[in-house]
């Protein structure tokens, strides 16, 4: 055992390798290592982001859903207060009709008793003129006797 | 095998201590010698981890990774880690740095794990007589790391704090007067704890790896020393089958649990590093 020439090539291939470790292994593979952890810290944050974006969006979609429902209760309330109200303005139109139709019903029927009434007023008035002429045997001379006979068409 | 020429388990260990050098050496230092297998597999496994880090570093994609990509950056991810928790400046070459000293250190150590005759028995069919290879049983191969971070903790030290910060720093603690002449008197003591304390650092770094490393393979060596020079004549004998039962199951147990020790003396190695340049950095 001595110390000879092989320490001074020890110590130059040593230094060589450190040389060559620092220029052209120790960069590369720190780099990929660095640059790696850095991609997954933006995509983690890149996620993040996109999770906080996705509540936010839910959020809005909610909103917009709320609201959505909210108006279609006001547009179907408002529509069935305005059916309702159409059914009670033709209920009014149709009862005014109807009171209309029986007041015309009404009129003409009075007026057909009336017409009736006269016709056989004055059917009796000649029936009864008829009979008392047969009864004096002769005959009323119905202009004389004109306003006996209305008289009697009036009783009757 | 040594077995051959000498069974013997002295031979036999000392065999597997000897380098596949250009020559022998003479004394403790001798800068004439280079051990070829330490540099030829420490170059190797420097290809190995570089090639591997390269390949994925350059086919890296930001999207999902795959198998391999996700196991890079799996120990790219925890040296970060580790050096983000110690070192508080800023320097693009301390990471790296980290990184590196783990897997080469760890590749080093991984090779305790592959059986210990297999590749010197290769090489000597090949024609090499030694071949050690583990380099971080090489006190040249600890060395050379510990001794490139002192290096760089000396020059962070003094790109930091100034030549004088850094003179300071050695000689005004860790006793400090406000009488000046009790100060002067200070210095010195201040100037041979600190200067240990400094210099302990690459020593330690490198011989806590080498003694382990050392310790480790010293251990397989034994277990296989156990069924050393019987060769196949053991087969036919009661003693001999405990032998290669024995060898088994504890080099077995020994090799789980230094995949233990391979992996906590590179993560030291390249953690204390980050320590001591991380003091470097700062001011006291």
């Amino acid at each position: 055992m001595n110390i000879n020439l092989t320490l001074f090539v020890q110590m130059l291939v040593f230094a060589l390798l450190v040389f060559g470790t620092m220029r052209w292994i120790w960069p590369l593979i720190l780099g990929a290592m660095e640059e790696r952890s850095r991609k997954i810290a933006q995509g983690l944050a890149a996620a993040e982001k996109g999770e906080q974006e996705l509540a936010a969006a839910r959020d809005r979609a909610e909103a917009i859903v709320h609201e959505a429902r909210g108006r279609a209760n006001q547009i179907i309330e408002h529509a069935q207060h305005l059916a309702h109200e159409l059914v009670e303005q033709a209920k009014g139109a149709a009862s005014s009709e109807g009171a209309r139709i029986v007041a015309a019903a009404q009129q003409q029927i009075e007026l057909d008793t009336t017409r009736a009434k006269e016709s056989l007023r004055r059917e009796v008035a000649a029936i009864a003129v008829r009979a008392a002429s047969k009864l004096l045997e002769r005959e009323i001379d119905a202009r004389t006797h004109a306003d006996l006979l209305d008289k009697l068409a009036a009783q009757i | 095998m040594a077995a051959q020429q000498a069974p013997g388990a002295t031979q036999y260990i000392l065999h597997h201590q000897a380098f596949l050098s250009n020559k022998a050496p003479h004394g403790i230092i001798d800068f004439s010698v280079i051990n070829y297998d330490t540099v030829f597999f420490s170059v190797l496994l420097a290809l190995v981890f570089f090639g591997l880090f390269r390949w994925v570093a350059s086919r890296a994609t930001t999207g999902v990774p795959g198998l391999t990509q996700n196991i890079i950056e799996w120990i790219v991810e925890k040296v970060d880690e580790q050096v983000r928790d110690t070192f508080h400046g800023s320097s693009r070459l301390i990471a790296p740095l980290a990184l590196t000293i783990f897997c080469w250190v760890f590749l080093f150590n991984f090779m305790d794990l592959v059986p210990v005759d297999l590749l010197p028995a290769a090489a000597r069919g090949a024609g090499f007589e030694h071949l050690k290879v583990v380099p971080s049983t090489d006190l040249n191969a600890t060395f050379g790391l510990s001794l490139t971070v002192f290096i760089l903790i000396i020059f962070y030290s003094l790109k930091m704090k100034g030549f004088v910060g850094f003179i300071s720093e050695l000689t005004l603690q860790p006793f400090s007067a406000r009488n000046v002449l009790v100060q002067a008197l200070l210095v010195p003591v201040n100037f041979i704890l600190e200067s240990v304390t400094f210099l302990a650092r690459p020593v330690s770094l490198s011989l806590r790896l080498y003694g382990n490393l050392y310790a480790g393979e010293m251990i397989f060596l034994l277990l296989a020393a156990l069924t050393l020079s019987h060769g196949l004549g053991s087969l036919a004998t009661v003693g001999g089958w405990l032998g290669i039962i024995g060898q088994f199951v504890l080099g077995l147990a020994w090799a789980i649990f230094h995949i233990l020790i391979i992996l906590i003396q590179a993560f030291i190695f390249a953690v204390l590093t980050v320590v001591y340049l991380s003091m470097a950095h700062e001011h006291h």
